[in-house]
Formats: structure tokens, sequence, C-alpha cells
């Protein structure tokens, strides 16, 4: 079932030296429970598709139309965990603000069932990169969100930690099955998590090509990485983005 | 604890007690040779006193009472515009950060009050306020409060925009971003801004004594001048040092004890 469906997204961007078109034509549905990556060049538009979804950003035209009211759990490229909070005053923030302390429970079983509860009290500076991560998706979690909105989640992280924190990120979407739309400029991370690949062109971002990721069999990022198929996604993406540079 | 480490420790500490001492060498050494100076007819204490009539003046003062009225008059009157001076501050600044419109507005004027030297204001805030310790008040307030606006709506303004995104992805409001992210990430630069604010502050007092007051340690030294009676002014000088210094202490104690 679909529950979210986008047509002719169309963003303009206004500054003082001229108006340009930053996404354009942009069209397509996501299944529930599905995990769908875009992918594309730095600077084309993908940041802004994410926040017209989640409503930080007004599209100049087109329309989404969702199958009722969703929830969005925004996840930024760093993450953005406030020092001066302990790790659970930061997962809980989300749920402060829209003053909706009944989720608490539901906080402390995240924290419980993803090895951070004995890090509960500390502050941020004490966590690892990989359980910063961790916290910040719980943060995101907590408002129980309908679609996960990742944007380059893990780029700001050294590529041993980010191969397991991706294992580890992806693990947990689909145990609480979310449905999910992540950002990433890494092809590779694109094919071994997701279901579907958005490939978009550059600026004005309109969509290249969609693939459908039929791996011969499916397991965790990390495993999927060692597919038959994987070169082949790999190869094939690598092109339509290449002759955009 | 190996030894090596021990050892490493030992030699920090040890440095640490080295320079005490000599810090206070260094000012033990001033008022011997001021002292001696003085004694020896090399100069004349008329006009430079010395370590011996300050004390005599701080007892003198303090027999007749008016040594901790004096100081009570000045720390009262700092406190207040000091606590004034920056709440006053901060609230504007934030209310330049919540309308932006606002602050575009107003920035050049900022600027030029900024650059200003406030005391030139001194007589027509004594003509407004009268020759009281509100025009006191009013002065150190002045010097005190543009620059802290300008400084915290700038650090403000500062704040980390991926934060903000993600406290509005939480549909947060406002005041909710203002008092969850913007206020607490700017803990360092509030104090910092009370740092300034207290020296700033003490200008002020000092200044406004000067030009109106019948009390304070600004007043001391004023008056001592008139009447050339420069052992006040010494002790007032004296006095303000130990002032100061003992408030700057004061806030680096409560940053320590908040972080
Ligand atoms: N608020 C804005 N005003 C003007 N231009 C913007 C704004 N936000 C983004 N842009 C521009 O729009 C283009 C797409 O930005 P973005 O969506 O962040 O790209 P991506 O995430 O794909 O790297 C970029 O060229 C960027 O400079
Ligand atoms: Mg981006």
């Amino acid at each position: 079932m679909d529950i979210l469906k986008i047509k002719n997204l169309r963003k303009t961007y206004h500054t003082k030296e001229n108006e340009f078109l930053a996404v354009d034509n942009f069209s397509f549905n996501l299944k529930e429970g599905e995990f769908v990556a875009i992918v594309g060049p730095s600077g084309c538009g993908k940041s802004t598709i994410l926040s017209i979804l989640c409503g930080l950003d007004k599209p100049s035209s087109g329309d989404i139309k969702y199958n009722k009211t969703l929830n969005f759990g925004y996840m930024l490229q760093s993450d953005n965990l406030f020092e001066w909070l302990t790790v659970y005053d930061n997962c809980l923030l989300g749920l402060n603000i829209k003053k909706d302390l009944k989720n608490k429970n539901y906080v402390d079983k995240l924290l419980k069932t993803y090895g951070l509860w004995d890090f509960k009290d500390s502050y941020p500076s004490n966590l690892s990169g990989g359980m910063r991560q961790r916290a910040s998706l719980i943060r995101t979690l907590a408002i129980k969100p309908d679609i996960l909105l990742l944007d380059e989640p893990f780029s700001a992280l050294d590529y041993q930690t980010r191969l397991a924190v991706s294992d580890d990120v992806y693990k947990i979407i689909k145990k609480e099955g979310k449905s999910a739309i992540m950002v990433t400029h890494d092809i590779s991370e694109a094919i071994s998590m997701s279901d579907r690949i958005i490939v978009l062109t550059d600026r004005p971002s309109t969509i290249k090509k969609i693939y459908t990721i039929n791996l011969e069999n499916k397991k965790t990022p990390i495993e999927n990485r060692k597919d038959k198929k994987f070169a082949y996604y790999y190869d094939q993406i690598w092109k339509d983005i290449e002759c955009h540079v | 604890m190996s030894k090596e480490h021990k050892n490493y420790l030992k030699k920090i500490k040890s440095e640490k007690i080295i320079i005490k001492i000599i810090q206070i060498l260094i000012i033990l050494i001033i008022i011997f040779i001021w002292q001696y100076a003085a004694n020896k007819g090399l100069i004349n204490t008329f006009v430079s006193s010395s370590p011996e009539n300050i004390l005599k003046t701080i007892i003198k003062l303090h027999k007749d009472g008016s040594l901790f009225h004096h100081i009570w008059i000045t720390l009262y009157e700092v406190i207040v515009s000091f606590i004034l001076g920056s709440t006053i501050g901060i609230v504007i600044a934030a209310i330049l950060w919540r309308y932006n419109f606002i602050f575009k507005i107003i920035d050049p004027y900022l600027t030029v009050l900024n650059s200003m030297p406030k005391v030139s204001l001194g007589p027509i805030i004594i003509i407004l306020a009268g020759a009281s310790t509100k025009s006191i008040i009013i002065m150190a307030l002045l010097i005190s409060v543009i620059i802290t606006i300008i400084n915290m709506h700038q650090a403000f303004k500062e704040t980390d925009k991926n934060k903000i995104r993600l406290l509005q992805s939480f549909n947060a409001n406002k005041s909710q971003i203002f008092f969850k992210l913007i206020l607490p990430s700017n803990f360092n630069n509030l104090i910092n801004t009370f740092k300034v604010n207290i020296g700033l502050v003490f200008i002020g007092v000092i200044m406004g004594e000067f030009l109106v007051s019948k009390a304070g340690i600004g007043y001391l030294i004023m008056y001592g001048s008139q009447v050339f009676n420069l052992n006040l002014v010494m002790t007032g000088i004296i006095i303000l040092a130990v002032m100061a210094s003992v408030m700057h202490y004061i806030i680096i104690f409560i940053e320590k004890k908040l972080f």
C-alpha cells in the first residue's frame, strides 16, 4: 500500500542574484515498510526534497498526498545531540517539545533494546560515534514516526564505523517496521540498504531512473555488499551519475 | 598509578605553587620598595602616598564607620546595574533574534551607540534623572547594555542551523527553540558577557560617582583629589582593585560550579 504519493514536485529558490529551479517534475510513491534511497550529485536538491516532505520547506508547486496524517522523523547529517543534556533527555527531546511524555515508556524500551540504557544518564561526549548515532535514531523513533527521512545520516562517520552503524540503523528501522527515505551520495550504501533507488539528475533535479533492487539473497547491509548482483547495480548507477559530473 | 605519572603530577603541582609564591612576592616587594622610598624621602608621600598611610587611612575610615558604607554604596550600584544591564541586554538580544526585521532596522543605531563614549551622555543623564544614585545606575547600565545586546545577538544568530532544523522537525515553536537550544547552547558566551559586563559596570559606576555622588568609592577618590588628600585617593583605588577582583573570581566560581 502506498502511504505517500508525490506528484510533480517542483521547487524554485530565489536569491538576490537570480532564481533557479532546484527540483522539477519529481514524482514517486512510497510503499509502507519500504526503504528508498535517493542518490544524485551533490547540490542537486536531495535535501530540498526531504525538507519539503517533512514540512520544513514549501514546494513551489506539486502535490503531496498522505494516506493519513503522517508523522515524519527527520535525521540529519550529524547526530545533533545536545551536549548539555543527558542521553536520556536527548532522546526525550521530541516528546518534550510535543508535550507528549506518555511515550516515555517507549523510549525506555528502545534504550534497553538497543544497548543504551546503561548510558542514559551520561552525556553525549562520553559516547562513541556509533552509540551517538543510535541515540540520535532513538530520539527520532521516540515520536513514533511513520516515515523516517534520513539526510546523509552516516557521512560524518569514518568508513569502518559507517559500515557498522548503517547495519545497525538498518536493523533497527526494519525491526520497528518503519518506512524510510534516505538521501546519500554513497552508491554502495544505497544498494546495500534499499528496496528501491531513485537516481537524480544534476540541477534541476529530475528523476533519471528508479531501480528496484533485487539481490539474490537479501540480508543485512554488510552481507548485501557481498551479493552477486551488487556489482551489477553499482555499475549501472555509477554510469547514470558519472555522465553528469 | 605509575611512578612516572606521579612525578608528572608532582611537577605540575609544584609549578603551580612556585607561580603563586612569585606572584605574592611581587606584591610584597612593590609594597616594600614603596614604603622604603617613602621612609627615605626618595618620593614625595604627599603625591604618591605610602602603604603605611593607606593602611592608616583605611583604619581611620573603618573607625568612623564610613569604610563599609562607601564600599556598600558602590557595590550596590555595581550589582544593580550589572543585573539590570545583563538582563535587559539578553532580553533585547532575544527579541532581536526572534524578530530579525527589527534587528535590521536598529542595527546601525546599535553600532553608533556602541562606538560612542557613553560618558559623554553623563550631563544629560544627570539633568534627566537628577544628581542621584539613579543617574549612576543609568550610566553604568548604558555602558554595559549595548555591548551585551550586540554580543549576545551575534551569538544567538550563530547557533547551529542543523540543530534548529531538528527542533523544527519536532514542530517546535520559536520560544521552545530559544529556551531548549539557543539559550543553553550559548552558556559559554553568556558567562563571557558577564565577565566583560562586570568590568564595564565598574567603569560606569565610578564615572557616575565622579560626576554626582555623595558617597561610594568613586566619591572618595574624587573628594580626596579635591582636598589634595592623595592618601584617600590611593586608598580608594586599592579598594576598587580588591572589589573588582573579588567580583571576577565570584563569576569564575559560579562558572565552575555550573559546569
Ligand atoms: N534556502 C535556500 N535558498 C537558496 N538556495 C538554496 C536554499 N537551500 C538550498 N539551496 C540551493 O539549492 C540547491 C540544492 O540544495 P540541496 O537540496 O541542499 O542539495 P543536496 O542536498 O542535493 O546537496 C543547492 O544549489 C543549494 O545551494
Ligand atoms: Mg544535502
